[in-house]
């Protein structure tokens, strides 16, 4: 008989996961290809403008593509429910606060994008150069890098919040943490799951 | 199930629209809150050098100025061709100014301490022939080029500077040397200048090339007109 303690509730599907860090090792190679080509001090450093903005250009067209792949072939339902999941902002199986985080990570992506793509064409094209494009792509840097550091911290050093961690790698999270911190839906998620899952290898997503 | 309350669609279109309309709006807020981001970027600036500057460049690597073989060459139509060391470029007499930097892609670094010479006084070493109307510069940084009429480079703040905010200028900035004129965008101020061709015609430099204006002026070039 299992011990609370090794009961496993799943928390994250494959494509949500697969939707996370796509979008996460983006997020950090446009960064840091694109601090460096914001900063004098890196970009003197590092001095490769011109391969660090192709790597910077083609990161976002590859995150571009792999987003459409994950809608495609992924678990469209899921996204789907998690849209209308996040609409709602009362704490669920996110709090508060994940939800706010994943809905401006959603809109900043959108900007940066938007913003992007003008800096990229109005180099080519001079009428498509607007100059505040590339204010509000440093202003989303600034916001994103924020939110972006109070991710991690929460992710990964806070000791209450960072098991949660596992729920984005693995997919699950022992029941107990979840209890503790996600009461209602550990409860709701208890009650469907019955029991507890196998361990993760077996998780058809 | 319960009644669900949309807020959550609201807040991403919401920031989204902001976002999107910021297009509109960015700069001119940006400018009210100068006194304060600039207070920000100041503070920014001792723990990193941003300092309000972006290092742009079109090729691999910046140029490196050696100070034992750099030179900087006065030809073309001119009587006597130049070759000026470093040492004998910052023998010439020297000129100070404060300006503003505004590059065209709509940032703009305020006082801005350069010195230098002025192209008065270097291409009086060279006696620019009557035939002469421009001047083509050439950095280190192949292929950029960009060049000025004559008239334009003796306006009264146009300046070859080599040294920024009281230190010599740095590598990012244009070491050893780089045009100044405040009153264009600063694609025409090349950086790394190691040859000046004095020319019949103004020939066009690689931004020009690539669509953007001859004749820079701030505000009134490249889709600008305040």
């Amino acid at each position: 008989m299992a011990t609370t303690a090794e009961r496993r509730l799943p928390r994250f599907g494959r494509t949500e996961r697969a939707l996370h860090w796509v979008h996460a090792s983006a997020f950090m190679i446009l960064l840091v290809t694109g601090l460096c080509l914001y900063l004098p001090s890196l970009a003197e450093a590092v001095g490769r403008r011109p391969l660090l903005k192709s790597i910077h250009i083609y990161t976002a067209v590859a995150w571009a593509i792999a987003l459409v792949v994950i809608f495609t072939f992924g678990n469209r339902r899921q996204l789907l429910s998690d849209v209308r999941e996040l609409d709602d902002l009362r704490p669920g199986r996110m709090n508060v606060g994940q939800k706010v985080n994943a809905i401006a990570t959603a809109a900043f992506a959108i900007l940066f994008a938007v913003t992007g793509f003008f800096l990229w064409y109005g180099e080519r094209d001079t009428r498509f150069r607007l100059p505040n494009a590339l204010l509000v792509h440093d202003w989303l840097m600034y916001v994103s890098l924020i939110l972006f550091l109070g991710h991690l911290f929460l992710a990964v050093i806070y000791p209450k919040t960072r098991h949660s961690l596992s729920g984005i790698t693995r997919g699950w999270v022992d029941e107990d943490w979840a209890l503790r911190n996600h009461r209602d839906w550990a409860k709701e998620a208890i009650a469907q799951e019955g029991q507890a899952l196998e361990p993760a290898g077996s998780e058809i997503a | 199930m319960h009644e669900t309350r949309p807020y959550g669609r609201r807040a991403f279109f919401g920031l989204v629209a902001g976002g999107v309309s910021a297009l509109w709006w960015a700069n001119p807020v940006s400018r009210v809150l100068a006194p304060l981001t600039s207070q920000f970027s100041q503070l920014a600036g001792d723990l990193l050098p941003i300092g309000g500057w972006r290092i742009y460049t079109i090729s691999g690597s910046m140029p490196l100025f050696d100070e034992s073989v750099w030179r900087l060459e006065i030809g073309g139509l001119v009587r006597k061709p130049v070759s000026l060391t470093y040492e004998q470029l910052t023998a010439l007499p020297a000129a100070r100014q404060v300006t503003t930097f505004h590059c065209v892609t709509g940032w703009t670094v305020k006082n801005v301490r350069w010195h230098g010479v002025r192209f008065k006084d270097l291409l009086a070493l060279a006696e620019p022939m009557p035939s002469a109307t421009a001047i083509e510069f050439v950095s280190m940084e192949e292929p950029y080029t960009d060049s000025l009429t004559l008239d334009q480079a003796l306006l009264p703040n146009v300046m070859l500077a080599y040294g920024m905010d009281g230190a010599p200028l740095s590598r990012p900035h244009g070491s050893p040397a780089r045009v100044v004129i405040p009153e264009m965008y600063g694609y025409k101020g090349v950086k790394w200048l190691t040859k000046m061709n004095l020319v019949a015609k103004e020939p066009t430099g690689y931004w020009e090339n690539l669509g953007y204006d001859q004749n820079a002026w701030v505000g009134r070039s490249n889709g600008y007109n305040s």
